[in-house]
């Protein structure tokens, strides 16, 4: 049964602040539908502002979208607020880029890892609260002696974990990752993605992963959705649109992965005149586009059947 | 050349003074490219940094070494010539390219400054070198772009300027940290390919300071792999790549997701890497080592394997290589 669903969700930030550069409004999500089963990872794949947190946040009920309907576990939260919402929150909880900036540095770790019980589960004493605080730290492999020290006293991974712990705490339905290992080194990277993979088998838990990295994608996900200005442009089983990719914003994302070996490298060209930003009307991705030709810009830019949204597909 | 010869630093940690760079040896030649290799903490930054004789405001100390150009010792420059070297004939290349760029003054005023203090022109000829500089880093519009303040550029571009700068004085090295860990990944492959351009046309020696094995693989003719303040393995990049000799080296290789079967378990490192103060006696890597024995906690262990211009600081590289373990 799908845990998490969006239907046609869309959302435009007025002008303005970040945005004032542009001087007009941003639709930064436009027309976004996908379903998340209980065990499964999707993947939102693309680049900076091509609305893949933005449609995490909405998904989440953190933002609300102009347009769209919502549902966890098969219950359409489009509409609730307030109480109603809040006693739904557990269903699905977020871990962030940098778990520094998102742990409170004057709170202990054990404070900081159980403030989602206090809302979800207040009957609990405070000795039950510590019990399961410590239970939760080890099952994201800390050792539960930690759990009076501040942030600023652990690594980058191992804060990574205490912010997994927290979002755990709840036992979450659905976790939304937004990029999760993109700030750790390689070598606690890899440790992180373990242990993602672990609690996902003891619990049955669905991913929202948000990456702009597809080498951690193709390792961690079930399935994969590539946004582009806002919309999906693709989207598919992983090892379907990595080994054949249809859209060619997706071939661009996969061939600027970084090679593997030395041996694969390609000779140097010229041309830094590639095109950069996206169309108005028709396809967005038309400016980049090597196989834009004029009814590009009338497409509608839906997803057909097969998952791709373009005239001129690759093979 | 541009040469680091067993150089050690110490900073401050708590108050301490604790050795946190230890006898590193570089070589860095024009027309080529090193990539200095290792996870956050290792040392790598403030390797490059020492470079330019940058942290020692912030209590970066050399307790021994040298820094030699062309033969002649860093540390024994006046005042005066340490500035004009400095982004004169070694320029430097940071990752943030937020907020390596000044956000209230214009684009064209931060070149020309840079330009004006190197080399002596008018105002009116640094403004066309600067058009020229901008052009040659693939940024069309350049008059445009010089009246405009940095908020009105994306991240690709603000690190096109950054390395228009570098490049004011015509410089013989560059140093670049981290250059497109900022950017997107259809960026980053841009910045390599313009970096690695200019790198070969103007015959530069660039050190590329980085976490990342791809950008090593794209860029780099030689390799450096840090570990805990010490250089531990080092060799041309094909060798590296071919045969990892240290273990470290092999099991940082091993864990990146790109070389893994897809939905399988990750590799990874036990522990973590020991911070300035906290490493141990004999070779550095040797607790989280899966073939360390009871010679690697010997007071010294020294480039202990090589072959050819491949060396590594592994008492049991052989078995290493035998055994296959990481």
């Amino acid at each position: 049964m799908s845990v998490l669903a969006v239907k046609h969700l869309s959302k435009t930030f007025a002008a303005g602040g970040m945005f004032r550069a542009i001087g007009k409004a941003k639709r930064a999500v436009d027309d976004v539908s996908f379903s998340l089963d209980a065990g499964q990872t999707l993947a939102i794949v693309g680049e900076s502002g091509s609305g893949k947190s933005t449609t995490a946040r909405l998904a989440m009920r953190l933002l609300q979208p102009d347009s769209g309907q919502i549902s966890w576990a098969g219950e359409d939260v489009s509409a609730l607020s307030g109480r109603a919402l809040r006693q739904r929150r557990h269903h699905i909880q977020m871990v962030f880029q940098d778990p520094f900036a998102s742990l409170n540095p004057r709170m202990k770790i054990w404070q900081s890892v159980c403030e989602g019980l206090r809302v979800h589960q207040p009957e609990l004493s405070n000795a039950d609260r510590r019990n399961k605080v410590a239970e939760t730290l080890n099952m994201c492999g800390l050792d539960d002696s930690g759990m009076d020290r501040y942030p600023h006293q652990f690594s980058g991974g191992q804060r990574q974990r205490i912010g997994i712990a927290r979002a755990l705490i709840v036992e979450p339905a659905v976790l939304a990752l937004d990029e999760p290992v993109s700030a750790l080194d390689v070598s606690v990277q890899a440790q992180i993605l373990n242990l993602l993979k672990d609690i996902q088998q003891a619990r049955g838990l669905a991913y929202l992963f948000i990456s702009h990295d597809l080498s951690v994608v193709r390792h961690i996900a079930d399935s994969v959705a590539v946004m582009f200005a806002g919309r999906i442009v693709e989207q598919g089983r992983a090892a379907d649109v990595f080994e054949h990719p249809r859209h060619p914003y997706t071939r661009a994302l996969l061939d600027a992965r970084p090679i593997v070996h030395p041996n694969e490298r390609k000779p140097v060209s010229d041309n830094h005149d590639i095109g950069e930003g996206m169309a108005e009307t028709g396809c967005a991705y038309q400016p980049r586009c090597p196989y834009a030709s004029s009814d590009c810009a009338v497409f509608d830019g839906c997803l057909n059947p097969d998952g791709f949204a373009c005239l001129h597909p690759l093979r | 050349m541009l040469e680091i010869r067993d150089l050690s630093l110490s900073v401050s940690i708590e108050g301490q003074r604790v050795e946190a760079i230890s006898g590193v040896s570089l070589q860095l030649k024009q027309g080529r490219v090193l990539g200095l290799v290792g996870e956050s903490g290792c040392g790598k930054s403030l390797t490059s940094q020492a470079v330019l004789r940058l942290g020692e405001h912030q209590g970066v100390g050399k307790t021994g070494g040298d820094i030699l150009l062309d033969g002649q010792s860093l540390f024994a420059m006046p005042d005066e010539t340490l500035r004009k070297m400095r982004g004169g004939r070694i320029s430097m290349i940071f990752q943030e390219p937020m907020t390596a760029l000044n956000p209230v003054f214009s684009i064209g005023s931060q070149i020309t400054e840079v330009i004006r203090l190197h080399l002596d022109m008018s105002p009116q000829h640094a403004t066309e070198r600067a058009i020229e500089l901008l052009a040659d880093v693939g940024m069309q519009d350049a008059e445009q772009i010089l009246k405009q303040y940095p908020d009105a550029l994306s991240g690709g571009m603000r690190q096109r300027v950054l390395i228009a700068m570098a490049m004011a004085a015509d410089p013989d090295y560059i140093i670049a940290d981290e250059p497109t860990t900022a950017l997107d990944v259809s960026v980053q492959k841009r910045i390599i390919a313009l970096l690695l351009n200019l790198q070969k046309k103007r015959n530069l020696g660039l050190l590329l300071v980085t976490h990342d094995f791809g950008l090593v693989a794209e860029l780099c003719d030689d390799v450096a792999v840090m570990y805990a303040g010490q250089i531990v393995e080092s060799g041309p990049v094909a060798d590296i790549f071919d045969h990892p000799a240290h273990p470290y080296t092999r099991a940082l290789m091993g864990c990146r997701p790109e070389v893994s079967e897809a939905g399988q378990g990750l590799p990874v490192i036990a522990g973590q890497v020991p911070p300035p103060g906290r490493w141990p006696i004999g070779c550095h890597f040797a607790e989280r080592c899966p073939l360390a024995q009871g010679d690697c906690v010997q007071p010294v262990v020294e480039d202990a394997w090589r072959c050819r211009e491949h060396t590594a600081r592994c008492l049991h590289v052989n078995t290493a290589e035998a055994v296959n373990v990481i």
